[in-house]
């Protein structure tokens, strides 16, 4: 493997702007990365050949010393983002063939900054799922495997393509979409970063939609200073989103100092389950003493609503899914069942094209908000919202981060919790309180399990404080030194 | 709060996805168990709680009213599975 | 209470009636989307991503629109509420592009209001407002163009919407008909709404139950998008008569959603039998609650313009026209307007006459509106300046005032060229009279006898013989002399 597919964005930019590569040197490179990992399925549309194209200007750029944030820079493009002219379909059959004419707030943020797209990556469908098993296009393989067995693992999700696709280093970073922990719980699995914004710090224009309270754009990176460089070129106010908020984009990657002296810590007592797995807890611990031999001051808080955050979520993403998705029902774009009726039309359409978990979803949000069951529902599911919020704001006057473990388990096999969806959903056990409260997220990959599987540990941080956020999480990517790789990597190697 | 089969039929009804017969069982039972894990939510006592009306604390913003360009029609119906003579065209709705 | 009946078999029923008026805003861009709104575009030439439901695409809010809810609000007399919220009405039809309508359920931006209807035996009514809010139209699905399938245009699809709810507070198909046309001239009057129903900006969903009068409420039926106001009147005449012919044969009336069929005069149940819709209301995600500035808002109350009914006060205040008299004249504000440039300086009761006689029969047999009249405000008062210094009769003025709306030109202009001045030169005048009683010996006798009737013929054969130019007073006056011997 080319040296040109280790590099971090910083290492890459560093290296194009001395000139001792090329934009078109680096985008080959990974090119034929992603050529070689097509088994993992992570893209589930290549764009090389614009790839190229997009790689041969920015060099022209570069060599006008005009170089943006990103210039030259591969990345892979959640199949959730539409991307103009280009195959945009949530990795679901119903928007099959859908190729958007227009571009979204995030994307144009990202080519404006002079990076270059190598393909639509995977997905679950309409980002539905903590494994990337839903998507339309098959399922994505974790380039990391188990010491003890040689089983393919599920790369989490639903920004499974993603994550898998930095992991494999066949991209230097990836955008991804987080509702209820669709970055950062597949970076846990696949030993990378993943940040969700503060929502309202990306636009979600032109970002096909789940569920508009939760969803987030954000990128996946294998560094927090990555992150940080990919946030700033992402984020920013868009007059196109009612929700978008209007707050000035830092230079997140300036703020990187690592020093955590007095950072006040909280660590959530509610995070620490029964049964939770041993090596996951110590992790975690873990975690908490590098903080404090940094100089940070460790905090016991309460978060008293938790548990009942990832039931509440389960009312309210599929309550507003269920609205979202009305729109695809063959008349306009996208897959149509044809029939000499209408109803028939509406109804085969939407059956054929959307799959099981999509179908579950949707029925489950179509009943909470029926007739009758609103309130019980849908109104209680929007009150305890205000109480897991009111649970951060509160322990926020105490502390300016949280640590918690980012998934309650490393990665699982393909095919495992495929029959009880609930066990699929408790995967998003420790990422969904943030979500339901708007909070910003960051999951930094800090050790490995037993099987040599890793895992992640996740930073909260104050809405808008995402400087602070991958200040802590540099310090604890420092603190960890994870350099292990993927076992797809290593048997390349060499 | 159970979902029998009826409901189930309804809910698709709403929701327009055709679900077949024998799939209705099998739905009313994972529906069920989802619905049966989320109603915990009942135990917290939420008198007096604002719903979350909004996750950003911003009012909502408005814009000017200027007319913009439209979508070219050839644009707006290139995707359609069936458009003719500038309309979308689908089945009518038989009684 | 009115006392509206309907004649049943078995006695008499009362009609209860509420109507839902949605008013397209008078607005440049869509509520949620920057797509034009110009009417009688091409077939989905209107219409942008947004409206379209493109798979990524987010509303935002046109100020336009919003501020004109609140303005129409605040000229029905109505509470505007500050803190509002948008909410999705969820359903599936191809017009719908999106699968929901964003609408306002529970948290409307304005509340309770009234206005006053006039009737046309000179009595007012209140009716009261439930509410208004905003809304977004659908398309339109045109079924009759092929014979298997539907079009759809979605150029209306986006467009703002305000529906304004009536209390059931109309009894009878006059009132709904008045009060449509008050809410209509209250809109226009502020510019909210252009209110041309025959272009649907200004469309009518009718709900109309019938009851024994004094009863409790019986169950109603609702006639959808009724698009004029004799329509409307006919349609609730037919229904209820329908119901009540349903309720005295022993049966029971089942809610439906109805159209009206103008062409047979009928109302039918409307052709897909949804069961009663589960709209699954919910706020919109997409949108954060509108909160409104109370200042803003008493700003906005203070720029209203003159509201029709202050100005029908106005005007039997200050030209002392009765409060009929007064209402037509303010019902359109162009009317309002012209008959105001034409009364500066000149009698209103006078210049009431003849913008409510002359003018409006001659427009309304050219089908004309007022803003494009043929006789100008200016041209008019000419006219009524010369019937007021008696140099034109009435009759005369009339037929100059034809001369006018026919060809044009002003009145003075015209009484000149055809020498129509009326003739008050009483030398003139007695040899007319002279001759005419010379003429009709017979008729003096019987008038001298006491047929004093006879001289309304005495003083029209004056008028014949001068082809109508002479003062009539003037030759009245000196026929009674001289013909009392």
């Amino acid at each position: 493997m080319s040296v040109l597919t280790d590099l971090t964005i910083t290492a890459a930019r560093a290296g194009l702007e001395a000139r001792e590569f090329s934009a078109r040197d680096l985008t080959d490179a990974h090119i034929a990365a992603a050529e070689a990992a097509r088994e993992l399925n992570t893209l589930v549309f290549e764009t090389f050949d614009l790839a190229r194209t997009q790689a041969d200007a920015a060099d022209k750029r570069l060599a006008a010393g005009e170089g943006g944030l990103l210039e030259g820079v591969p990345l892979a493009i959640k199949d959730l983002y539409c991307t103009r002219g280009v195959h945009s379909t949530a990795c679901s059959h119903i928007l099959d063939g859908f190729e958007p004419p227009y571009e979204s707030t995030v994307t144009e943020n990202l080519w404006r900054e002079g990076a270059v797209m190598l393909g639509k990556a995977n997905m679950d469908e309409f980002a539905m799922g903590s494994a990337n098993v839903t998507s339309y296009y098959g399922n994505v393989i974790n380039p990391w495997r188990r010491h003890s067995d040689d089983k393919p693992l599920v790369p989490g999700g639903s920004s499974g393509g993603s994550a898998a696709a930095v992991a494999a280093h066949m991209t230097l970073a990836a955008t991804g979409t987080d509702t209820g922990g669709s970055i950062r719980q597949p970076a846990a699995f696949c030993g990378i970063v993943g940040l969700k914004p503060t929502y309202g710090r990306c636009s979600r224009w032109g970002l096909i939609a789940f569920a508009s309270s939760l969803d987030q754009a954000g990128p996946l990176t294998r560094s927090v200073e990555d992150a940080a460089l990919m946030l700033r070129a992402m984020a920013g106010y868009d007059a196109k989103d009612s929700t978008s908020v209007n707050v000035p984009v830092p230079d997140y990657a300036a703020a990187l100092s690592g020093d955590v002296k007095g950072l006040r810590v909280g660590v959530p007592a509610e995070y620490r389950l029964d049964g939770m797995p041993e090596e996951i807890e110590t992790l975690w611990s873990q975690g908490v003493d590098w903080f404090k031999a940094a100089g940070a001051d460790i905090v016991d808080i309460s978060l008293p609503h938790t548990k009942y955050s990832l039931p509440a979520y389960y009312i309210v993403a599929p309550a507003e899914c269920s609205s979202n998705l009305a729109r695809y029902d063959g008349v306009r774009y996208g897959l149509r069942e044809a029939d000499s009726d209408l109803t028939h039309m509406y109804e085969r359409t939407r059956a054929k094209g959307f799959g099981a978990e999509v179908q579950r979803r949707i029925m489950i949000g179509t009943y909470v908000l029926s007739a009758g069951y609103y309130d019980a529902y849908y109104l209680k599911a929007q009150k305890l919202r205000s109480l897991i919020a009111r649970d951060f704001q509160t322990a926020f006057e105490k502390v300016d981060v949280v640590l918690t473990p980012t998934a309650p388990s490393a990665a699982f096999a393909v095919g495992e919790k495929m029959d009880d969806p609930i066990a699929m959903y408790l995967n998003d056990i420790f990422t969904v309180p943030a979500s339901m409260a708007g909070l910003p997220g960051i999951s930094v990959p800090a050790g490995l399990s037993h099987d040599g599987l890793p895992l992640g540990v996740q930073l909260l941080g104050q809405p808008f404080d995402e400087a602070r956020m991958l200040n802590a999480a540099q310090f604890l990517e420092t603190a960890a030194a994870f350099t292990a790789q993927p076992k797809w990597l290593t048997e390349r190697a060499g | 709060m159970a979902i029998d089969k009826a409901t189930v039929l309804r809910i698709a009804k709403l929701a327009r996805i055709e679900v077949s017969d024998e799939a209705t069982d099998g739905l009313a039972d994972e529906l069920n168990a989802i619905l049966a894990w989320v109603e915990q939510l009942s135990e917290v006592d939420t008198e007096g709680v604002e719903p979350m009306s909004s996750v950003v604390a911003v009012t909502l913003p408005q814009r000017a009213d200027v007319a913009g360009v439209a979508v070219p029609r050839e644009d707006l119906l290139a995707d359609a599975p069936n458009a003719e003579d500038g309309f979308f065209v689908v089945p009518k709705v038989i009684e | 209470m009115s006392s509206y009946r309907i004649e049943g078999e078995s006695g008499e029923w009362e009609m209860v009636v509420g109507l839902e008026i949605h008013a397209q805003v008078a607005s440049h861009a869509k509520l949620f989307s920057d797509a034009p709104t110009d009417f009688g575009a091409g077939a989905n030439t209107q219409v942008s991503l947004v409206d379209a439901a493109m798979p990524g695409m987010l509303p935002v809010i046109n100020s336009e629109c919003v501020k004109q809810a609140v303005r129409t609000g605040l000229a029905l007399g109505a509470e505007v509420n500050l803190y509002s919220v948008f909410d999705r009405k969820n359903y599936f039809y191809p017009d719908l592009p999106p699968g929901y309508q964003i609408s306002q359920f529970s948290q409307p931006i304005v509340g309770h209001g009234e206005i006053e209807i006039d009737l046309e035996n000179g009595e007012t009514r209140r009716i009261g407002i439930t509410r208004l809010h905003l809304e977004m139209d659908a398309g339109k699905s045109i079924h009759d163009m092929r014979n298997d399938a539907t079009c759809v245009d979605l150029n209306r699809a986006g467009v703002a919407l305000m529906e304004i709810v009536s209390e059931p507070d109309i009894c009878s198909p006059e009132e709904a008909g008045a009060y449509i046309r008050k809410i209509r001239s209250i809109v226009r009057c502020i510019g909210s709404c252009d209110g041309n129903m025959e272009q649907g900006s200004l469309r009518c969903d009718v709900n109309v139950s019938v009851r024994r009068p004094g009863a409790s409420l019986g169950t109603r039926c609702e006639i959808k998008n009724v698009n004029s106001v004799r329509f409307v009147m006919k349609a609730l005449e037919y229904e209820a008569l329908r119901q009540v012919e349903i309720l005295e044969e022993g049966g029971k009336i089942d809610q439906q959603t109805r159209l009206f069929d103008a062409n047979q005069g009928v109302t039918r149940n409307m052709r897909s039998k949804e069961e009663a819709h589960d709209y699954r209301y919910f706020p919109d995600p997409d949108l954060l609650p509108l909160e409104l500035d109370s200042d803003w808002v008493e700003r906005l109350r203070r720029d209203l313009p003159e509201l029709p009914d202050a100005k029908k006060q106005r005007f039997m205040a200050e030209y002392g026209l009765s409060a009929e008299d007064s209402g037509v004249l303010v019902a359109e504000k162009e009317t309002a307007e012209y008959f105001e440039q034409v009364t500066v300086g000149r009698d209103g009761k006078l210049v009431a006459n003849w913008v409510m006689g002359e003018l409006f029969a001659a427009l309304n047999a050219a089908g004309l509106e007022i803003a494009v009249s043929p006789v100008s405000a200016v041209q008019l008062g000419g006219l009524v300046d010369r019937v007021a210094d008696k140099t034109l009769s009435r009759r005369i003025a009339k037929e100059v005032f034809e001369i006018m709306f026919e060809c044009g030109g002003d009145a003075d202009a015209i009484i000149e060229a055809r020498g129509l001045k009326q003739v008050s030169d009483t030398g003139a005048i007695e040899a007319l009279v002279d001759q005419i009683i010379a003429d009709n010996s017979d008729k003096v006798a019987e008038y001298r006898s006491g047929k004093d009737k006879l001289m309304g013929w005495f003083v029209g054969q004056v008028m014949k013989a001068s082809q109508g130019k002479v003062n009539p007073q003037i030759a009245n006056d000196m026929l009674t002399e001289k013909l009392s011997g």
